[in-house]
């Protein structure tokens, strides 16, 4: 962002060169706030931090009630009173989620570091506070927002509408008007609200120049400087001719989960949400430890899966040892030159196996308490003996 | 004469050979060729080429080349102890062309350009693309007859690895109107002139005013040779020079096309008292002049001058010492200046130039302009210049920043030098890691970075009179001067070599395999929870698989499954 500041102080556009790639939006923030630049990043934490507080306190209030109404319908089985979240675990849980999120040391590093990270997160975060408090139009903008700086959280409108649909009380069948209705509605204000930012960035710095500058940038992944992620290494080693196939299929296929959880999870979209957004981090083009400590401050949400979890113990250690030997290997391989850029390379491999797994398997928790919240927690065969379950 | 016989197109041919001494010891000498053709080849459709090589006459027509300078050299030119070249260039090949307003579309014509010129020169000038091109706005401007200059039509390359050798010479050679049978050119032979410290051969074309008047042009091209003979490698030791020790030939005639054919070897006093050199044989005259700001006085040895070839029928020109050399009395050149890249590991580095002023109260502004390849992406913001310990704002800055694979940096500044002074300039850079294919060969031997130039009109301590170009000695008309009171210089820093961070070359399948497998990891977990859903297990009734196994069982006496 320095340099682009810089590069606009010289009279050229910055968009001319190949290294900056943030939107206008932010040169202009920044041009009022580069001197405080540190005080700017730790407020957007600690706003952060606060909007995630707010959004997880009203959606325990939501859990519980429909909790307490699916006891009242009789759709829970008799025997489940241990799974049931009381109020009394529930009371700490947004605490505890704002803790997660400006204690961890990836948020920490990324203050540090100065990253505009920070600012998608904030962003990302407002954006799921509208959602929950049930603001569909300060909903749309902030997804627009979200969506403008980085292409990714486009995938988030799927679960924002679902949930604004179930708080509305709209059954979710494709024949039925109402829910076309409100989709319509609401994709309106969200394409409105992006359509007038661009316009903005537009008339800002009077070019079109970022859009490929930004867009082009996150979808073509030019720039191969190594990063958490596993894009980089795979196009530094592609063979030239199948380098844009490559490309499209690692674009598609952060945009393609999309759908299918949106089918199986559509009465749970605060856990979509989750999914997505660990999918984004995961998958996206130039990742940082700043996505990856988004998604993580939501994992209080869902301790009560800890029973479920089958991996817990072996993926935090995986995930703390390759954090550890990150700045290790990188300074093996650029500084010492006693390793390889293979050295690093495995271990982003292996980070990101870790939160795949680490993902997968909260999803699987949470589908196994799903099943045995409507069908028992003693689950017994037809000859009485205990039963296990398996996926088929 | 021409003038009353119609379409005649004259040619003119001057051949010159300058040897001057350099204050280490070592030996400079300066071939300069320079045909000038009075016709327009623009315009007219010109058939008949006489001394002018058709191969660069065609070119010049048919591309719209109005300038033209190509210079391929190996080694560095130590302006800090040989004093100021007459003509330097960078290391490597440099190109640089002034293209007509005619030329509709210049990077086209560029492309075409090159890739003629490296047939021509058998030099690899094919890699000049968009990735090493730069439009230079300040420096470089027209050294010949301009008519607006349009900043667009100029077109810059560097290519720092092009190394030179006896295959660009060979054609070089034949370019001359007389070979190398005849003339200065005999004493051209590979395997002396590769020997050397410094080896740089050049061919410059421009369009200059026929007469004192102006009112047409001619074309003027100069092959210059500029070879420095290392006291230790060729000279074995002994600061006794002669033609002979560094060509291993001797003049015997000069060339018959020729309209001048000189020598001249600089025996200028060091201390305005004794001279410091003796040079046999005798020289037919003397001249003197004024030459980049100090007072010169030279041996002349007039090729075409009867008298010379009287004695013997050969001219060897031996230089000896008369007293031994005083090392403080090395006179520091005015300008002059040095490049480094600072910093430590792979990911960034620092580009440090050091510019140093030395005339003692003349202070006076130097055009400085860098290349840097996209892969080492500049910052701009790190940009600091800093003289005498405070901090020199730029009077003029025009940066390109560089575009990934298409484009590389340019940032030209103008910057004040005071007197007496060292200037530093630094910037920060990032090294980017390149996919495996755009790595050269030895990935490891590192990435050149072209030299820096850097363009200045430097004052002189003795006023110098206008020079008449046909009547003064070739190395005095390099560059048009523009007033008595300084004279231009263009100096290029060292090229720099930068490591960049390397993957691992061995790897392609492995990478994608793996990489893929991550993908599929993630791909499979999702695809089991959302298209299965939870069952009771229904005990099986045993496949083949456990009922082998229980049948083992029972043997061993182990419990059945």
């Amino acid at each position: 962002v320095v340099e682009g500041l810089a590069l606009l102080d010289l009279g050229v556009s910055p968009y001319s060169g190949a290294i900056f790639h943030e939107t206008p939006l932010i040169i202009y923030l920044f041009h009022f706030l580069i001197e405080y630049a540190e005080l700017v990043f730790m407020i957007t934490d600690v706003l952060t931090a606060v909007a995630l507080y707010l959004a997880i306190q009203d959606f325990n209030k939501v859990v519980f009630k429909k909790q307490k109404l699916l006891i009242e319908l009789d759709k829970y089985a008799p025997d489940v009173a241990e799974l049931i979240q009381t109020p009394m675990e529930m009371h700490y849980i947004p605490l505890k989620v704002a803790l997660f999120y400006l204690l961890n040391p990836y948020s920490v590093m990324s203050c540090v570091a100065k990253s505009t990270c920070a600012i998608n997160n904030s962003v990302i975060a407002f954006f799921i506070l509208a959602t929950i408090k049930g603001s569909a139009f300060l909903s749309a903008v902030f997804l627009a927002l979200a969506t403008y700086q980085s292409l990714y959280p486009l995938t988030l409108f799927a679960p924002a509408l679902l949930y604004l649909l179930q708080r509305q009380f709209i059954p979710i069948k494709l024949k039925s008007k109402s829910f076309w209705l409100y989709t319509m509605q609401y994709a309106s204000l969200y394409l409105c609200s992006l359509i007038v930012i661009i316009c903005l960035s537009f008339f800002l710095l009077n070019s079109w120049d970022f859009i490929p500058a930004v867009y082009g940038f996150i979808l073509s992944v030019p720039d191969l400087t190594p990063n958490i992620g596993l894009f980089w290494y795979f196009f530094a080693e592609m063979f030239e001719h199948f380098s844009l196939f490559f490309v499209c299929v690692f674009q598609i296929n952060v945009f393609f989960y999309t759908i299918p959880l949106a089918i199986k999870l559509k009465e749970h979209p605060v856990f979509f949400m989750f999914v997505q957004m660990a999918i984004i981090s995961i998958f996206k083009s130039y990742p940082t430890v700043g996505d990856v400590a988004l998604y993580m401050a939501f994992l209080p949400v869902w301790s009560h899966l800890y029973r479920f979890l089958r991996n817990i113990f072996i993926l935090s250690c995986v995930l703390i040892f390759c954090s550890f030997l990150f700045p290790v290997l990188w300074h093996l391989w650029i500084y010492a030159g006693s390793a390889n850029s293979n050295f690093y390379y495995a271990i982003t491999l292996t980070f990101n196996i870790g939160q795949i797994l680490l993902i997968s398997d909260y999803f699987y928790a949470f589908l196994r308490r799903e099943y045995y919240l409507t069908h028992g927690l003693h689950l017994t065969r037809q000859d009485g003996t205990e039963a296990m379950l398996v996926l088929k | 004469g021409g003038s009353g016989a119609g379409r005649e197109r004259r040619d003119e041919l001057r051949e010159e050979l300058l040897l001057s001494p350099l204050p280490t010891g070592d030996v400079a000498a300066t071939f300069q060729f320079r045909t000038r053709w009075d016709a327009d080849l623009q315009r007219g459709a010109v058939s008949h080429y006489r001394l002018f090589p058709k191969a660069l006459g065609r070119l010049v027509a048919a591309l719209g080349v109005r300038e033209l300078h190509l210079a391929l050299t190996q080694g560095f030119w130590r302006t800090r102890f040989w004093g100021q070249p007459p003509l330097q260039a960078p290391a490597g090949a440099e190109l640089w062309v002034w293209f007509q307003p005619t030329v509709t579309d210049v990077d086209k014509a560029w492309k075409e350009l090159s890739n003629i010129l490296s047939g021509i020169f058998c030099a690899s000038l094919n890699f000049i693309d968009s990735t090493n091109t730069v439009i230079p706005t300040a420096s470089f401007k027209p050294l010949g007859l301009a008519n607006g200059t349009d900043h667009h039509l100029l077109r810059y390359a560097v290519l720092p690895r092009e190394v030179v050798c006896t295959e660009n010479l060979t054609p070089w050679k034949k370019l001359l109107p007389c070979g190398s049978k005849a003339g200065l050119a005999v004493l051209l032979k590979a395997e002396r002139l590769f020997h050397s410290s410094y080896h740089s051969q050049a061919v410059h074309i421009r369009p200059v005013c026929r007469d004192a008047s102006c009112m047409a042009v001619s074309w003027e091209l100069r092959q210059t040779l500029a070879v420095v003979f290392d006291v230790f490698s060729s000279g074995q030791g002994k600061k006794d020079w002669s033609l002979f020790k560094m060509f291993s030939r001797t003049l015997t005639d000069a060339c018959p096309l020729a309209s001048q054919s000189k020598v001249y070897v600089d025996i200028s006093p060091k201390n305005k008292e004794k001279e410091l050199l003796e040079v046999t044989p005798p020289p037919t005259s003397v001249h003197e002049a004024v030459v980049q700001g100090d007072k010169k006085t030279y041996a002349v040895y007039d090729l075409l001058s009867p008298s010379l070839f009287n004695t013997s029928r050969s001219l060897n020109v031996q230089l000896k010492w008369k007293r031994p050399q005083d090392s403080s009395e090395m006179p520091i050149p005015v300008l002059h200046a040095q490049r480094y890249v600072g910093g430590y590991g792979l990911q960034t580095g620092e580009i440090c130039t050091l510019i140093y002023n030395t005339h003692p109260y003349r202070a006076f502004p130097v055009i400085l302009l860098e290349t840097v390849p996209w892969y080492l992406r500049l910052y701009v913001h790190t940009l600091t210049i800093i003289t005498k310990g405070k901090e020199n704002k730029p009077s003029y800055i025009h940066y390109q920043p560089a575009q990934d694979r298409r484009r590389p940096h340019l940032l030209e500044m103008l910057i004040q030098l005071p007197a007496n002074s060292v200037t530093k300039i630094t910037i920060q850079f990032e090294r980017a890691l390149l996919k495996w294919t755009e790595y050269p060969p030895d990935p490891n031997h590192g990435f050149y970075v072209g030299s820096s130039v850097l363009s200045a009109l430097v004052p002189s301590v003795i006023a110098m009179k206008d020079v008449d170009v046909e009547q003064s000695p070739l190395f005095t008309s390099l560059f048009p001067s523009s007033d008595g009171s300084s004279y231009f210089v263009r100096l290029y820093t060292e090229p720099l070599l930068v490591n960049l961070p390397t993957p691992d070359f061995s790897m392609p399948y492995n990478v994608i395999c793996l990489t893929c497998t991550v993908v599929a990891v993630c791909y499979g977990s999702f695809y089991n929870l959302l298209t299965r859903t939870f069952h009771v297990e229904e005990p099986s009734r045993g496949g083949l698989a456990k009922r082998l196994a229980n049948v083992i069982r029972k043997l061993r006496g182990v419990p059945l499954l």
